[in-house]
């Protein structure tokens, strides 16, 4: 494979570029593994690399329905950014947000990570005081986080429509640490870091049932055939009550769409990721120039990876409310991805009831800024059968212990969230 | 998404507010002996398919119903549409 380097881009570049080859390898199943990882996403590939290159584990294979970079790690809006409150959160956050901050040097691959900072706007004096109580304590879990009045951020963002009449802007919670990241490049250079220490990564590769004896897996039954293993972990997002209903589990979970757009490619004007304290809108500006934006979930099950109309007027109304200017800007496309959503907002990395079967899920809205981090955890979990230090909280039986991680106070209502 | 009340007839989905799962009309009883492993389960757990459900939709921006609407998780499609009440009196009359 060899390193990718400035030098060998020039040297590349100077010979026709006849040197590049496939970044990964298509790998074909074989019959038994130690470890198989279903979901070829973010998690799933942040997983297998972290079991080859942190745990040692040399027999390892990723399995995918579809190919790499094909679920929600290609759909998201594409946010890095640590700003939780919850002490079973924050740990977690902070240190995927550190393992962002090296995943180029560490994957050795250009994920086009961006510094750009997450500014979370606030409304009133309760939203300020909240917002600040928040940065307090997101400073003390090793993150950072910077109050900033309406004077202040006239500097860097003076569209904004300050003396909103409904919702003016009093001020805002910036984090300059976090940012934005190429979400495809995420996956890709998972998937080559992986594929080079030894994972096989077997694509158009589905999981039909699970090879479950006596309360214990041992093994995966496929589009391709019998795999036997001995531990499975499962990282499929969305499915993820589909797979684990195949092996007999119940879920505290409902599958719901988010909708997302993009806007024609546009010269630079939006600095960083900003989101809107009223309708959940948050808007950020690729690299490419396009203006990616979001809101709410359309608030009901769905499988479909696609949402409807009145999500779009609302989503598009709360753009214009906060940021007039974009009123103009023509929105080139929008897209959906299915979101695991849990009875309280917060995922699960845990073992579950069967013997050797691990589950890995419940991102909600929230996948993608956890990828490093997720990867690091449940390559833990999955090697030496114990919760890491951060993610001791994300158990899967909390519910019912009623030990809920409930970020934003909204109780078992996933559609609200 | 156009949702057929029973009632009012074709009505836009944005008129209504989504509970989830038409199965939790079924609340457990409190005075069981099991009643907290019951509710653990009731409230928080769900089976969540790709493919029919039945869930409960409330008409907020029209008459203040309940329904229970047949609806397909991976096309959208709406195959029924009932009234939350019919259906609670039919569960009670089956028991």
């Amino acid at each position: 494979m060899g390193r990718f380097s400035a030098l060998r881009l020039l040297y590349e570049g100077l010979t026709g570029n006849r040197g590049w080859t496939p970044h990964w390898r298509d790998a074909a199943p074989q019959p038994a593994y130690d470890i198989i990882v279903i979901g070829g996403g973010g998690h799933g590939l942040a997983t297998a690399y972290q079991l080859a290159a942190t745990y040692g584990q040399t027999r390892v294979a990723l399995l995918e329905k579809g190919w790499i970079g094909g679920g929600n790690v290609g759909r998201n809006t594409t946010i890095v950014r640590a700003n939780y409150l919850l002490p079973s959160n924050q740990g977690f956050y902070a240190l995927s947000l550190r393992l962002w901050e090296r995943m180029e040097q560490d994957l050795n691959y250009n994920v086009m990570m961006s510094q750009r900072g997450v500014l979370n706007l606030c409304h009133s004096d309760a939203q300020r005081d909240a917002a600040i109580r928040r940065g307090n304590a997101v400073r003390l879990s090793g993150a950072d986080a910077v109050y900033l009045d309406a004077g202040a951020l006239k500097k860097d963002w003076p569209f904004l429509d300050y003396d909103n009449a409904r919702f003016p802007i009093r001020g805002g919670l910036l984090q300059p640490r976090a940012g934005t990241a190429r979400h495809d490049a995420v996956a890709w250079g998972y998937a080559r870091a992986a594929s080079d220490r030894g994972v096989d990564i077997i694509q158009n590769c589905e999981v039909t049932g699970f090879d479950i004896r006596g309360g214990k897996v041992f093994g995966v039954e496929t589009t391709r055939g019998h795999i036997a293993a001995g531990k499975v972990g499962v990282a499929v997002a969305g499915n993820t009550s589909r797979l684990m209903g195949m092996a007999g589990l119940r879920m505290p979970i409902e599958s719901h769409v988010l909708q997302a757009f993009v806007t024609e490619g546009l010269k630079p004007v939006i600095p960083g990721v900003v989101t809107f304290g009223v309708g959940h809108f948050y808007i950020s500006q690729s690299d490419k120039g396009g203006l990616v934006y979001g809101g709410d979930l359309d608030g009901y099950n769905s499988y479909a990876q696609r949402g409807n109309l009145p999500m779009v007027e609302h989503v598009a109304a709360a753009g214009v409310s906060l940021m007039p200017m974009i009123a103009r800007a023509r929105m080139l496309r929008s897209w959906g991805g299915i979101m695991d959503m849990t009875m309280d907002g917060s995922p699960i990395i845990d073992r579950t009831p069967v013997e050797g079967l691990y589950l890995n899920g419940g991102w909600c809205y929230g996948g993608f800024k956890a990828t490093p981090g997720s990867g690091l955890v449940f390559a833990h979990l999955l090697a030496t059968d114990t919760p890491h230090e951060v993610a001791k909280g994300f158990r899967l039986d909390r519910f019912a212990r009623g030990h809920v991680i409930d970020e934003t106070g909204h109780g078992p209502t996933p559609n609200l969230q | 998404m156009i949702i057929y009340h029973p009632l009012l007839g074709p009505r836009d989905s944005d008129e209504f507010t989504y509970l989830g799962d038409a199965s939790l009309i079924d609340r457990p009883d409190g005075l069981a002996e099991d009643a907290a492993a019951r509710f653990a389960e009731y409230v928080y757990m769900r089976d969540n398919p790709a493919g029919t459900h039945r869930e409960l939709w409330f008409h907020a921006a029209g008459d203040q119903s309940w329904l229970v609407v047949t609806r397909n998780t991976a096309t959208h499609e709406i195959t029924h549409v009932e009234l939350a009440s019919d259906v609670a009196r039919a569960r009670r009359a089956g028991r």
